[in-house]
């Protein structure tokens, strides 16, 4: 089974949710911890959602400092998947591991609703399993979600957009209803959406399976091709 | 103190009548010194001690099958079986959210998940009961504004959910508005059965935030006392919060609990240092040497009496063996929570303060935390409220359960266009969509959120287990102030009944007792009536009290709030699985009214928009009530219910609306014809539910309610997208939904709010 570890920094809120959901979904988990620079060998990285060191200055600022984020940055450079969740993804953002910032709320208000959510990108390990075009039903909560770049052209041009709100869903004032992106190799992915609160159908919408699916199938897929077949 | 002030004597500055500074003095044998008279005035408060209500309280159900820790404690603690149990409590935090909405409010939540948190469970999920003057008035639109930002910025970065509760609004809150707030945490059983274990030599390890002169006086001056004009000069009494640090107390403290490393835990609310050690030390039998030197301070100049009964959020106090200090020590570093050693626990009962050495305070614990005054304050009945309308009218019960004749009695502008009526309930911001509210509210953290906001009551999963808790929270202001009683015990069935419809069985009960002064003898008259409304009421429902609290001196410049008492239910659903949910869920459904609907509109929500408060609030049968309440959870169990919601406030109409606009499936409804189909549309009868069920269960569901004696009618189907009462009305579902959903957005944006 493969491990995917949840790093918890001090304000982290999703972090047990996060964990929970991976494994709902097959997955293993570790938790790891933001003063450790130890990844403990993780196939895979989620940054939850939370209020990271209470996010009183500018969100993800101070949790990109944190001894954590260097093993982070190691990860994501030798092409290990990482998947950040809203303060996750702010995170990202600020450690330069993701294009772009994410600012206060067009609306000024905190906003928890489900929102359809289309994959724009597959060439990722998160979205794999997707087909582009799909629409997944996954809650947003969030008061600093819209989602800024000074050239989103040039970002959707290199496949960097890989979710976007559907029409008319926009919750947050992102520019070209950006919900998530990518870097160029693919590996790291942000995104405001909650995909952990939507794996299981007791509580809702479970537009979120898409992305853990995606996941752990490409890694099965891989452990396949990596074990010889074994007739005993 | 302000300068105003510096006349009086100390001890009435600080909150105290010269009655009960003189029991201070017999029961010191001397007087008091300025630290030992700070302590007594909060903690013989109105808010620490309920001295007015507790005559009162004592007559309120709180034992039952379930029931592990009733009231006196921290939060009430129910067994809900595979071992775990649930610990719920609702608490107000009225005046620090009149005079700082945002921090008032969202103080409020952390000090009740403290609560949670000092039984050693985990906060799961919260609700809040909100209630603001009319929306027409730029202050009640920021004080809404203001609380629900505060409530969401709170609880969202803490990672509890908010999962529901009620906002309703009545003039008569415009000066005093209400802010009540419950949390649920769960626990393993064993954890409270396992029992205190002090010890002397035990220490007194203060955690979490520095003190400071933040909410000096907030349970005495502020929560103690009714406002005058000016309230502004009380703002230094509210606290400020900081969500980040009650996180990390969360985290670290249930860490301390899951390792075993504590032996006891007390929460810093009211009353901060003074009430935690007094209480600790009293429960224990014991005493405390306590050092201020040790307290860590934001404002070295703090005085002793300041440091004694500071209200600075986010701290905790442990007591701790001394052989696990170092283990408990570098917890609280891992986490980044400060962890000082203020006290050890010793023999004997006497509370021994020290600064500098010097003995600031000496006085019994036991003195401060139970031998304050308790009285039993003169009451008065008030004057029969307007013409007696409660008519027996012509009824024709039968198994429809619908039998009015049409004239019994008449609602107000009775020849309403129905359509237009319906229209204008689901527009009543009291009975109109809480989107714009809940929007604001993490709902999801946990991973177990079944039902949230929207839903009957909230459906939380427990964690590790199969089973769920249901909550609800209910009360209604304008029954009560025609008939605390009755307010009262429909607060109960109504709050109870919610639960039920999602399935889970009602087990316990908290309650939040918001009343005007208890100076007055018409409303101490409504308080104890509205407890014996609710004895009566949780006796019959089986939903002992385990605890909750009582909020006195709602009134601003003399004018007193509607008497109103707030209710949680909790309820247990063996399989979360099972859980109902409200609103009609697809079309091809039946419809079914369940319950009797007779021609009571006394207190209605139709009432208020006519202007009126007049009558008698609808009757309630507890023996009917508590039948549909079985047949409701015996129906979920067998799988019956696609969906089922309780008829409150804005009765049918407003039922029928939220149950077509849930998933936008239209219905239409055959009503008896009679004279008047308002009667039916905006009747407030107890004891009813709306149903949807598939044409399968007809037989099987009308046989159980016939067994049950509950009166059942099949009134419809669910299918289209128009609500459809032939020859009545007939209306789209997005006009229904641009009313119902839009009417809170629309008067806040209405003057820019």
């Amino acid at each position: 089974m493969k491990r995917i570890g949840v790093i918890t920094f001090p304000g982290s809120c999703d972090d047990r949710d996060a964990r929970a959901a991976a494994e709902l979904m097959g997955g293993g988990t570790v938790a790891l911890w933001h003063s450790d620079a130890d990844l403990r060998g993780v196939d895979a990285l989620i940054i939850p959602g939370g209020f990271s060191y209470g996010d009183y200055l500018r969100c993800g600022a101070i949790a990109r400092f944190s001894p954590v984020m260097g093993a982070v940055a190691g990860f994501a450079a030798d092409g290990g998947p990482v998947l950040g969740i809203c303060n996750g993804f702010q995170v990202l953002c600020e450690a330069g591991l993701l294009p772009g910032a994410l600012l206060r709320n067009q609306g000024l208000r905190f906003v928890c609703r489900e929102v359809q959510v289309i994959v724009r990108s597959t060439g990722t390990p998160w979205t794999a399993r997707c087909q582009v075009g799909q629409r997944l039903t996954i809650p947003v909560k969030h008061g600093e979600g819209r989602y800024v770049h000074d050239d989103p052209e040039r970002l959707a041009g290199e496949g960097q957009v890989a979710f976007t709100y559907a029409a008319g869903e926009n919750p947050n004032g992102s520019l070209a209803d950006i919900a998530g992106v990518r870097n160029l190799a693919g590996n790291v992915v942000g995104l405001m959406p909650h995909p952990e609160h939507a794996v299981d159908p007791l509580l809702g919408p479970t537009g979120g399976r898409a992305l853990f699916e995606s996941l752990l199938a490409a890694e099965a897929e891989a452990e396949a091709e990596a074990a010889p077949v074994s007739t005993s | 103190m302000s300068s105003t002030e510096g006349a009086l004597p100390l001890h009435r500055q600080l909150g105290l009548t010269d009655e009960e500074h003189q029991r201070v003095i017999g029961s010191l044998g001397r007087e008091p010194n300025q630290a030992e008279l700070a302590m007594y005035s909060v903690m013989w408060s109105e808010h620490c001690s309920y001295k007015s209500s507790k005559v009162h309280l004592r007559q309120l159900p709180v034992d039952g099958p379930r029931v592990l820790q009733g009231p006196g404690e921290n939060a009430g603690v129910v067994d809900i079986g595979d071992g775990l149990a649930a610990v719920f409590k609702i608490e107000s935090h009225n005046h620090p959210s009149f005079v700082e909405p945002f921090q008032g409010a969202a103080t409020g939540i952390g000090g009740i998940i403290r609560d949670i948190l000092a039984m050693g469970a985990r906060p799961l999920a919260s609700l809040n009961s909100l209630r603001f003057g009319d929306l027409a008035d730029p202050l009640q639109r920021r004080l809404l504004a203001g609380v629900v930002a505060g409530i969401g910025h709170y609880g969202n970065c803490v990672g509890v959910a908010t999962v529901g509760g009620e906002v309703a609004f009545d003039p008569c809150y415009a000066g005093n508005p209400l802010v009540n707030a419950l949390t649920l945490g769960v626990m393993p059983a064993a954890r409270l059965l396992r029992g205190r274990a002090e010890q002397p030599g035990d220490l007194a390890v203060l955690l979490g935030a520095k003190t400071g002169r933040d909410g000096i006086g907030g349970a005495s001056v502020l929560a103690s006392a009714s406002f005058e004009a000016g309230e502004e000069a009380k703002r230094p009494n509210v606290q400020v919060g900081d969500p980040f640090q009650e996180k990390l107390l969360i985290e670290t403290c249930l860490e301390l609990v899951e390792r075993e490393l504590l032996a006891g835990l007390q929460d810093l609310g009211a009353a901060g240092i003074s009430c935690a050690v007094s209480e600790v030390a009293a429960r224990a039998g014991m005493g405390m040497e306590v050092d201020l030197d040790a307290v860590p301070l934001r404002e070295p100049s703090m005085e002793p009496w300041e440091i004694l009964i500071s209200e600075s959020q986010e701290r905790m106090l442990a007591l701790v063996h001394p052989g696990k200090l170092d283990e408990v020590t570098a917890a609280c570093q891992r986490w980044g929570v400060l962890a000082t050693v203020i006290g050890t626990m010793v023999e004997g009962g006497t509370l021994t303060v020290r600064r500098s050495g010097e003995v600031v305070a000496e006085v019994p614990a036991k003195s401060l935390a139970d031998d304050g005054p308790v009285y039993e304050r003169p009451m008065a009945a008030r004057p029969a409220n307007g013409a007696a309308t409660a008519v027996e009218g012509e009824r024709d019960a039968g198994e429809a359960g619908i039998g009015l004749d049409g004239t019994a009695e008449l609602p107000p502008d009775a020849d309403a266009d129905p359509a237009k009526a319906l229209l204008a309930l689901a527009a009543d911001p009291t009975c109109a969509s809480k989107r714009w509210v809940y929007e604001q509210y993490d709902r999801f953290v946990g991973h177990g959120t079944v039902a949230g906001p929207g839903s009957s009551a909230a459906v939380i999963r427990v964690p590790g287990s199969r089973r769920a808790v249901a909550l609800a929270t209910d009360g209604n202001g304008r029954y009560a102030r025609l008939d605390p009683a009755a307010g009262a015990a429909l607060a109960v069935a109504e709050a109870a009944r919610n639960v039920a419809c999602t399935g889970a069985t009602p087990i316990a009960a908290t309650k939040c007792l918001n009343f005007a002064s208890p100076e007055r003898p018409e409303v101490m008259g409504d308080f104890a009536a509205a407890i014996a409304g609710m004895a009566g009421a949780c006796r019959a429902l089986g939903t002992p009290v385990t605890g909750g609290n009582v909020s006195f001196y709602n009134e601003s410049d003399g004018r007193p709030i509607h008497p109103t008492p707030v209710v949680g239910v909790l309820g247990l659903l063996e399989d979360a699985g099972l859980a109902v949910p409200s609103g009609f869920p697809a079309a091809g459904l039946d419809v079914w009214l369940l319950g009797e609907t007779r021609a009571e509109f006394g207190g209605s929500a139709w009432q208020r928009l006519a202007g009126q408060l007049e009558g008698q609030p609808p009757d309630l049968d507890l023996d009917a009530e508590a039948a549909l309440q079985r047949l409701l959870v015996e129906l979920a169990t067998r799988r019956l219910p696609a969906s089922a919601q309780d008829l409150s406030e804005g009765g049918l109409a407003v039922a029928l609306v939220e149950a077509v606009l849930a998933r936008r499936i239209g219905a239409t409804v055959e009503l008896p014809l009679f004279e008047k189909p308002l009667v039916l549309l905006v009747s407030e009868s107890a004891s009813r539910a709306l149903l949807s069920a598939v044409p399968d269960h007809r037989a099987e569901l009308a046989a159980l309610a016939a067994a049950a004696g509950v009166p059942a009618t099949r009134v419809g189907a669910t299918g289209g997208d128009h609500l459809v009462i032939p020859a009545v009305l007939d209306l789209g579902l997005d006009e229904l939904r641009d009313a119902y959903e839009g009417a809170l957005e629309r008067r806040l944006a209405a003057a820019g709010s």
